[in-house]
């Protein structure tokens, strides 16, 4: 079956694999922990990973192109948030509309500017995010076991991954240790609450929304300029509806959010290593082992995985009551 | 002479062309209990609402303290020393205390030194006014008691030297309630000024140095309240003399109408609510079932209404009824002579985009006389019939075209209350019948409740106001926790006694 170092091969991609996933649940944590449900995180995503993709070709600066990606996530977050907290309107339909815009509007530009189908050219050198060895990593890879965990596990994927999985103590720390996060909680609680403290829920709400649009940029930009090299049409793949049922499944924490991730990460990991399993005798074929990843989503969406409590102000609108 | 702590001038405000408060002045002494009284939609709390700047004034001035001071929103109010206990509570409920106290008033960006310095001086003032409460409890799983203490607690720890309290009671048990009293007393005596906006006679008349009466968005009297009475104060605040006691013959109960034995019943998470209760009404009786909101008595009228299944026996004149099944649903209730005023009106009693003559209806539509054919109905009938009910009620305003939602508080009751009582049932059953009901119309639903009970039919009352229950009921069951506490008869009881098995004090111990 699996030896120690295919084992190392198979984690090392799930890490990879879970980098887009965390980021976006880390964005729809922070949105629907201020009462604000996003299932726009997939377009949100798409459009970052197409304009980082884009201005990374054209300047040929990575961190251009992560600039314009995360500019290009906060638009559509601004939009979200003017539809649902300034507009008071259905958070539902307005995610919806931005999953359509992403999906229609980055083939439209990618074809008008590039011509190459609804998608943009192969990135190389300074126009991607390349790998980051760790200190030491040539010289400890010798080590038995622990060398391999951190030559091959730890060490090796870009900056971003880092930083995804960093925010992760930090959005813990936020939420749990500081004032901005008592009252972001809050806000998703019982705006109300937060009304007659004399705190503004809208600019609360406003901030969460921001905070999700810069990590979905993040994410987007991720799958277009450090997983893969370049954009192609639809390229999230329903990872930004993989991120929210992982979200569910974590209950809305961050670092079970980080396992849950990490948990879906595996299994796309696996899909990938393992193209047809042979059970003894029984072939399991691959598009059941693609489907996986979806399949589990649909389970937790299911709920059957506990009782989820989501934060309970969230999907509505605040009014002030008379 | 000291400045007033609140002196309101000309205050004004106007919802779309409803007028709210009109022209409204009034000064408040510091260090005292100032009582609002008025009814329903009479403008009180959209006054207080200003005060603590939910609200713009369209005209008039807010005074604090001698200072002219605007208020566009809550963090001017807190920052002129004003803090508010609404009637809903505004806490987070899978916080803890600490974290609901320190909501919007941390120390800085970092939550630990806010925390600890809270505690400390959460102990001050706990030791300070007896306002004893675990700081870390989650508010989840303390009771409404608690709850209001930390609203208390969240003005104080803003320092607020005036403390608005909208309907306190409305959710306490008497004992709670008196102790809720002591404590504002305190609070008084230590130099604060304390509003308190009740539509209850009696806690103005016990608790309140002053009182402000205010009839439909107007400030029409305020006195010292030692020199008045609740007589005077009825009479002010609905604009006639008002009958304060129901007036009732002695009951005459006849054959037994409604019997229940051993009733259990689960709500909707699974929870047994109503715990194996025996229960027996009479013809020509009405029987009040006191308690505390959410110790069973919802469960006990929707099992009898038909809206939730049950386990047990249930006999209406001497006949089982179903529980579970065909024949338990609300169709067949009414169908048995069971009539049934629900106790949230706008949930279960109405559909608040519908005619009033529709709603006159529901329930009864599928009557013979409503039928023009087999497939359509016919509306002059109902409309006629709508028109002759709106009427017998006094149901203002008389129009059947207008939307339940378009009729206050009091006139959906009697929308309600009528449909069910001109059916002539066997059995009403009636869940709060007064609940935001104005005092003319409370009367007016009470003598109809006695006129039902006088033509020799039962009545099972449920009401969280002990007032209610002890001027309507002939027997009073009291409810706590899913199980009768115990029978009382009303010349034969206190409230005191009353409140004590409501908390669930048993009868041997009280």
């Amino acid at each position: 079956m699996m030896d120690f170092m295919t084992l190392i091969q198979v984690l090392d991609s799930t890490v990879r694999l879970a980098t887009p996933l965390l980021l976006a649940c880390l964005a729809g944590l922070y949105s629907e922990r201020a009462g604000i449900f996003d299932i726009g995180l997939e377009g949100k995503m798409l459009v970052a990973a197409f304009f980082s993709a884009a201005i990374a070709y054209v300047s040929g600066s990575v961190w251009l192109g992560l600039l314009a990606g995360i500019g290009a996530s906060m638009l559509l977050a601004g939009l979200h948030g003017l539809a649902s907290i300034t507009f008071r309107g259905n958070q539902l339909i307005s995610g919806v509309a931005i999953n359509f815009l992403a999906a229609g509007m980055t083939v439209l530009i990618a074809q008008d500017w590039f011509q190459q189908g609804g998608r943009t050219p192969s990135l190389a050198g300074n126009a991607r995010f390349n790998p980051i060895e760790l200190p030491f990593a040539e010289a400890l890879s010798g080590v038995p076991f622990f060398g391999p965990i951190y030559a091959e596990l730890l060490s090796g994927h870009s900056i971003l991954v880092y930083i995804a999985f960093l925010a992760v103590p930090g959005t813990w720390w936020l939420l749990y240790r500081t004032r901005f996060g008592l009252r972001l909680r809050a806000v998703g609680e019982n705006p109300a609450a937060v009304d007659t403290a004399g705190v503004s829920v809208v600019g609360l709400r406003y901030a969460a929304v921001g905070i999700c649009g810069i990590l979905c940029g993040i994410a987007g930009a991720y799958l277009a300029t450090a997983l893969q090299a370049g954009f192609v049409k639809d390229m999230t793949a329903g990872r930004g509806f993989i991120a929210l049922a992982a979200l569910i499944f974590a209950k809305w924490r961050p670092w079970q959010a980080m396992w849950a991730c990490l948990l879906f990460g595996f299994l796309q990991a696996i899909a990938l290593r393992y193209q047809n399993i042979d059970l003894g005798g029984v072939v399991i074929p691959v598009q059941v082992m693609d489907a996986l990843p979806y399949i589990l989503t649909v389970v937790i969406l299911a709920g059957f995985v506990g009782k989820a409590i989501p934060p309970r102000a969230g999907g509505e609108p605040y009014v002030k009551e008379r | 002479m000291t400045a007033p702590a609140i002196e309101l001038k000309g205050i004004s405000k106007s919802f779309g062309p409803v007028q709210a408060n009109k022209d409204i002045s009034i000064s408040v002494a510091p260090g005292t209990i100032h009582g609002i009284i008025g009814e329903n939609g009479a403008g009180k709390s959209t006054l207080m609402s200003i005060l603590y700047g939910f609200y713009k004034a369209d005209k008039g001035e807010v005074w604090i303290n001698g200072k002219h001071t605007e208020i566009p929103d809550s963090q001017a109010a807190i920052a002129a020393g004003i803090g508010m206990v609404f009637q809903h509570f505004k806490l987070v409920e899978n916080f803890t205390v600490l974290e609901n106290i320190i909501l919007g008033a941390e120390d800085g960006p970092w939550l630990r030194p806010s925390l600890s310095k809270a505690a400390k001086i959460l102990d001050e003032l706990a030791t300070e006014y007896e306002l004893n409460v675990n700081p870390d409890a989650l508010i989840e799983e303390i009771g409404v008691g608690m709850q209001q203490r930390v609203e208390i607690l969240k003005a104080l720890y803003r320092q607020a030297d005036i403390l608005i309290l909208d309907e306190p009671t409305g959710v306490l048990t008497p004992p709670e309630a008196d102790q809720l009293f002591r404590i504002l007393y305190r609070l008084r005596d230590e130099g604060k000024t304390i509003i308190l906006i009740t539509h209850k006679l009696r806690e103005i008349m016990d608790a309140t140095d002053t009182v402000s009466v205010m009839r439909r968005g107007e400030m029409t009297a305020t006195v010292k309240t030692a020199d008045t009475s609740p007589e005077e104060l009825a009479e002010l605040m609905v604009g006639r003399k008002v009958l304060l006691q129901v007036d009732k013959v002695p009951a005459s109960p006849g054959a037994k109408v409604l019997e229940i034995e051993n009733l259990r019943v689960t709500d909707d998470q699974g929870v047994e609510r109503v715990k194996g209760i025996d229960l027996t009404v009479r013809a020509g009786e009405i029987l009040g079932i006191a308690g505390v909101a959410g110790n069973g008595q919802s469960e006990l009228l929707e099992v009898l209404g038909g809206m939730r299944p049950g386990v047990g026996v249930i006999r209406l004149n001497g006949e089982p009824l179903p529980l579970t099944g065909p024949g338990s649903d609300g169709q067949s209730r009414r169908a048995a002579h069971i009539a049934h005023v629900p106790e949230d009106r706008q949930r279960e009693g109405l559909i608040m985009e519908f005619y009033a003559w529709e709603n006159v209806a529901f329930g009864y539509h599928r009557d013979q006389a409503y039928q023009k054919s087999k497939l359509l109905m016919d509306n002059t009938a109902l409309r006629q019939d709508a028109d002759e009910k709106i009427e017998r009620f006094d149901v203002r305003p008389a129009n059947s075209w207008l939307t339940a939602k378009n009729f206050s508080g009091g006139n959906q009751q009697k929308i309600v209350v009528a449909r069910e009582i001109e059916r002539n049932p066997d059995l009403l059953l009636i869940g709060q019948p007064t609940r935001g009901v104005d005092i003319g119309a409370i009367e007016f639903i009470h003598k109809q409740i006695v006129a039902l009970r006088d033509a020799g039919k039962a009545v099972l009352l449920v009401s969280v106001e002990l007032e209610e229950i002890l001027s309507l009921s002939d027997r009073i069951a009291v409810m706590f926790d899913g199980r009768i506490m115990g029978e009382r008869l009303p010349d034969a009881t206190t409230e005191k006694e009353l409140g004590l098995l409501m908390a669930g004090v048993s009868g041997e111990a009280a």
